[in-house]
């Protein structure tokens, strides 16, 4: 939306002659939704940051639009707190809010015949604010969604430790919802591990796993063929007696896999299957 | 065309495949290896794939006619160092080498085959001499 040059030069000066009342007023209404979450004077900062922007849309060497070209500037002010605000936990509503805030005042202004503004500048003024008002919302909710990629890439690599339990034994303990996503990571890290160390048994914990459906069953098997493929065996441990019965009732069969119920067993199957021999020595008094 | 070499190492023979295989290299290595466990009288196959970073179906399909074929012939195929890619790509199209053998590195895969020697009997076969006593 463009608005003409000369009507831009008239809401320009308007808002230079009453700074001063309009920054005040806007800090005060916005400071009441906000109840205290921010200090006064950096609210008082941030105002004048959004006054500022909007100074530079309505300047001369502006085209009267945040999209436009030449309002790199102020596009990047409103992104800055934009962002800044998604980060602190301020809801969307409250951070377009800020920006709308200032036709309130304005309004105020005029009614109150502190000042005198036209209503068709009136009118372009509300254009020009709302235009800036979806600006930050947009910017927002980009905030938001790399926050919120970022932390699921960050729990992926988080939830899948692959731990050396003996010499040629490692386990996966996976804890949380198995998806596709995960389990391809799981698969792979385990996979690379056992090239890595060379380890002839894997163990899949599963215990921190609250539910398996076919899905999830589809994805243990294959990482456990996949182990099988390059000459490891898969053991599969953790199983509780909800998830045995849920298994056996969706008939999902797991062949020749072996399967214990707690990583203990799965760890003397793994011992026993590599020749190792574990014995409990026997206590003195009973010895003598 | 490119052959692949059958090395002959003790009782074993050991394939490393070093380059892609095309469908008639790898028609080949079949020939000539099951010429080879016939002519040195081999109880074990070791075929190493860890330069292997493409393995097709057909590649896979190879593998296990080899396992079979050698163990018509009485000797136990173990397929060695396969990259977790490949393993993975093989379960996603449904291939599990049934009947396929498979260990980390070559060191296990010949304590394997030296276990089925063992277990086999393959050389604790004595001739008996007169003075035994017959039971």
């Amino acid at each position: 939306m463009k608005v003409d040059a000369e009507a831009r030069q008239r809401l320009s000066a308007f808002l230079v002659t009453h700074e001063e009342p309009i920054v005040r007023q806007w800090t005060e209404i916005a400071a009441r939704t906000l109840r205290g979450r921010l200090t006064n004077t950096e609210l008082t900062r941030q105002v004048r940051d959004v006054f500022g922007a909007l100074q530079a849309v309505l300047g001369a060497d502006s085209d009267g639009e945040i999209a436009g070209a030449e309002s790199g500037e102020s596009r990047g002010a409103l992104a800055e707190l934009s962002r800044a605000w998604a980060r602190q936990g301020f809801t969307p509503s409250e951070t377009a809010g800020l920006v709308f805030t200032v036709k309130e005042v304005v309004l105020g202004l005029t009614e109150s015949g502190q000042a005198e503004l036209p209503t068709t500048d009136f009118l372009l003024l509300s254009l020009v604010v709302d235009d800036m008002g979806l600006f930050t919302f947009e910017t927002y909710t980009k905030t938001r969604e790399s926050v919120i990629a970022d932390q699921t890439e960050q729990l992926l690599e988080l939830s899948t430790p692959v731990v050396k339990l003996w010499d040629g034994v490692v386990a996966v303990p996976l804890v949380g919802t198995l998806d596709s996503a995960r389990a391809q990571v799981v698969m792979e890290k385990l996979l690379q591990t056992l090239v890595d160390t060379g380890s002839a048994f894997a163990i899949v914990d599963i215990t921190g796993v609250p539910a398996v459906d076919t899905q999830v069953a589809q994805h243990i098997l294959k990482t456990v063929v996949a182990a099988r493929l390059m000459g490891a065996e898969c053991i599969i441990s953790g199983i509780r007696p909800q998830i045995a019965q849920t298994v056996v009732a969706l008939g999902i069969e797991f062949g020749d896999i072996v399967t214990k119920s707690n990583l203990a067993d799965a760890l003397l199957h793994a011992l026993r299957a590599s020749g190792v021999e574990v014995v409990r020595r026997a206590s003195r008094d009973k010895a003598f | 065309m490119d052959r692949v070499p059958v090395l002959k190492i003790g009782e074993i023979l050991l394939v490393s495949i070093q380059i892609d295989l095309d469908d008639q290299t790898a028609l080949q290595l079949q020939e000539d290896l099951s010429d080879r466990i016939v002519e040195t009288g081999a109880h074990g196959v070791v075929i190493d794939i860890s330069a292997l970073e493409i393995v097709d179906s057909f590649i896979g399909r190879m593998l296990s006619t080899i396992a079979a074929v050698s163990r018509v012939l009485d000797a136990e195929t173990v397929v060695v160092g396969m990259r977790p890619a490949v393993a993975i790509t093989l379960v996603e199209l449904g291939l599990s080498l049934n009947g396929v053998r498979t260990a980390l590195n070559v060191d296990k895969a010949l304590e394997i085959l030296a276990e089925a020697k063992q277990v086999r009997g393959v050389g604790v076969l004595t001739v008996r001499g007169s003075d035994d006593v017959p039971l």
